[in-house]
This record gives C-alpha cells, structure tokens and sequence, in this order.
C-alpha cells in the first residue's frame, strides 16, 4: 500500500516534469517520453468539455450584461473592454448599475475590489496545486480564474489521479469561458443597442431584477438572510452619503452583522 | 470611450488581476487570516442588495412606495417567483415580464 503510495508520487513527479514548460525534466528523458495520446491536449480538452454546462450558464447572464450595458450609458466599446479585461461577470454587472447611477469612478474602483475579494479564496485553494508553475502559467490562470472554472477545476486536482498535467485542464476550462463571455456579451451589446431608446423602455428594471435571482441562492443560512437584511436596511439609511458611498458603508455593515450573526448561532448550537 | 470610462477600466482590471494574482504571485509565502476567509462568503449577497433595495424603492432618485411603481411591482413579483422556482432565468423572465405588463395597463 506504501509502496504503491510512493510509486504514485513518483508517477506524479515524473507527469509533472514532463508536464512543466520550463524544459529541464527531472528524471531521465526516457522515462518523460510522452505517451501516443498526448496528456496535455487530452486534458486541455476534458476541461472545455466539463465546463459546458457552465458555458450554457453563463449564455443568459453575457447576453443581460450587454443589453444592460446598452441602457446604461456606458459607451460600446468600454463595455466590450470591460468584458475582454476585467472579465468578471458580477463585478462587471454592478459596474454597469454603478455607471448607470452616476457613481464616481473611485467608488466603481473600490466596489469591484469588495465584490471580487471572494477570488482570493479561489486562488488560496488552487494554490498548492500550482505554486510550482512558471509565471507565464500561473498569470494567465489568474486572469481567467472566475467561479465557474475555479467550481470546476477544483475537483479536478482534488482527484486523487497522477496526472500532472492538470493545469492544462484548467486552461481549457478558462479559455472556454472567456471566449464564450465575450460572445454572449457582444451579442447583448448588439441587440440592446438595436432597441431604440432602450432607457425610456425601462429595460434598466433588468438589472435589480437580476440581482435579486442572483442574492436568493446565497440566503440559505441565518446569517447571511442577517447580513442582506442589514445590508438592505443599511442602504436606505446612507442614501445621503455622497458618491454612493453608501454602497460600500452598507456592504461592510452587513458583513459585520453576518459574521456578528454566525458567531452568535455557532454559540447557540453549542458548537465551537 | 472617455477619459474616465478608461479610467474605471484600467482600475477594475487592476484590482481585479491584483486579487486573482496576488496568492499566485507569493506562491506559498502567505496564508489568508481565517476570519477573512469566514467574511468571504457574506460579501456578494451584501454589495448586491446594497444596490439592488434603492434602485427599486427610489428608481429616479426619489422616494417611491406604491404599487403605481413598477420597479417595486417587478422586484417583488420576481423575488416571489425566485423563492418559489429557486430559478434564476425564471426569477429574470417573471420579473421582467410583470415589469412590462405593469407598463402597458397601469
């Protein structure tokens, strides 16, 4: 059983040397000799392919965020950029909403760097797995690296497998998102713009009302429902901050009493 | 494109790459305090409702608690349909459609 352990670590090494791109393997070339398929497509692949349903997902959400966009003032071309640079769905949804209500850029700056923190949870995750990647590996992976290809690519490395070209599955994985986002969010740019006076329309009610089917699915739990009620009430409260600070003072106010939240209900159930 | 849409772009992007990269970039000279890691999660939920409960209750910047409103109408109709289908292209297209319906005969 040990020595089966071993011979697997070893396995790994050898598939990961192979794998590396840095072009020194460790062991002898002969062993690295790559195999007829080769394990690095395959992977690369098997990536795309298990991220189809998330490319499905994320069709409606490219197309609303371009037809939002269209309403919201924003200019087509810094709404196509901001999908080709900033490349993150929800940071770029609030954005939208933020331009839309006039927000300074400062506050639009400091709201995506709040909506986006939870990424670093990501790559805290991921890291072990590719820490020992060269930059020109892991500064790619870092900008695709969204929900859905972190949601996928996880229980990728998580499998207990000893190929050590997996972070070509996860390049699959985040290249067949972003490609996929940027059509669907073209297409929406498009068809938004072709609605002539889309904002008297009031296609601008697409936004809160996508945001609210995106709050419902975290409210699964006392102290997030604490947390978005605080943050709710907060925000009624901060109307009269100047540059929709508000935002940024209700989204703290309602962390704090989700996490003031948790530690009482942990308390109540006697745990910890 | 304006000067501070070019703005706005260059530092969502910064912040944004900064965030993904910055644990990459340390490799494993870091780890992440716990209770940073348990605030996480309230994240989200909180910036969205902080922006979603006024753009429904003061659609123009004014005060509008009526059912003459049709944002409100369309936020609560679409938060019904979203408890109850748990779905979240059904939760858009009910909101969306009671939003027009509103429009057209009230």
């Amino acid at each position: 059983m040990k020595a089966k352990k071993q011979s697997s670590a070893l396995a790994r090494l050898a598939a990961r040397s192979f794998c590396s791109t840095s072009g020194k393997p460790a062991l002898e070339p002969r062993q690295a000799r790559p195999r007829p398929s080769d394990p690095r497509r395959q992977e690369f692949v098997a990536g795309i392919r298990d991220t189809f349903p998330l490319l499905l997902g994320a069709l409606p959400f490219g197309l609303i965020y371009g037809a939002i966009a269209a309403t919201s003032g924003l200019s087509m071309a810094a709404a196509i950029a901001m999908s080709a640079l900033v490349f993150a769905g929800s940071s770029q949804f609030i954005a939208v909403g933020l331009v839309a209500a006039q927000t300074p850029v400062a506050i639009i700056v400091l709201t995506t760097l709040i909506v986006n923190l939870r990424h670093m949870l990501y790559s805290a995750t991921l890291l072990p797995y590719l820490k020992d990647l060269p930059q020109k590996w892991r500064i790619p992976l870092a900008f695709w690296l969204t929900d859905e290809t972190f949601a996928v690519t996880i229980h990728r490395f998580q499998k207990d497998e000893a190929s050590a070209c997996k972070h070509w599955y996860q390049l699959g994985s985040s290249i067949a998102m972003y490609l996929n986002w940027q059509f669907w969010c073209f297409l929406g740019l498009v068809l938004g713009n072709r609605i002539p006076d889309a904002q008297s329309w009031g296609l601008d009610v697409a936004m809160p009302v996508t945001f609210i089917g995106m709050i419902i699915p975290f409210v699964k739990t006392i102290p997030i429902a604490v947390c978005v009620l605080t943050a709710g009430a907060a925000s009624l409260l901060t109307l009269s901050l100047p540059y929709k600070l508000g935002i940024v003072v209700s989204a703290f106010a309602g962390i704090t009493s989700g996490l003031l939240a948790q530690r009482l209900t942990q308390e109540g159930n006697g745990r910890r | 494109m304006s000067a501070s849409e070019a703005w706005m772009l260059a530092g969502m992007m910064i912040v944004t790459f900064g965030i993904r990269y910055f644990l990459f970039a340390l490799a494993d000279r870091f780890r992440m305090p716990p209770w940073i890691e348990g605030a996480l999660k309230f994240i989200p939920p909180a910036v969205l409702t902080a922006i979603t409960l006024p753009a429904v209750l003061l659609p123009k910047g004014e005060w509008f608690l009526s059912w003459e409103n049709p944002y409100l109408v369309a936020a609560l109709l679409g938060l019904a349909a979203g408890v109850l289908t748990r779905n979240l292209l059904a939760t858009i297209a009910i909101g969306l459609a009671a939003f027009f319906v509103h429009r057209l005969f009230l």
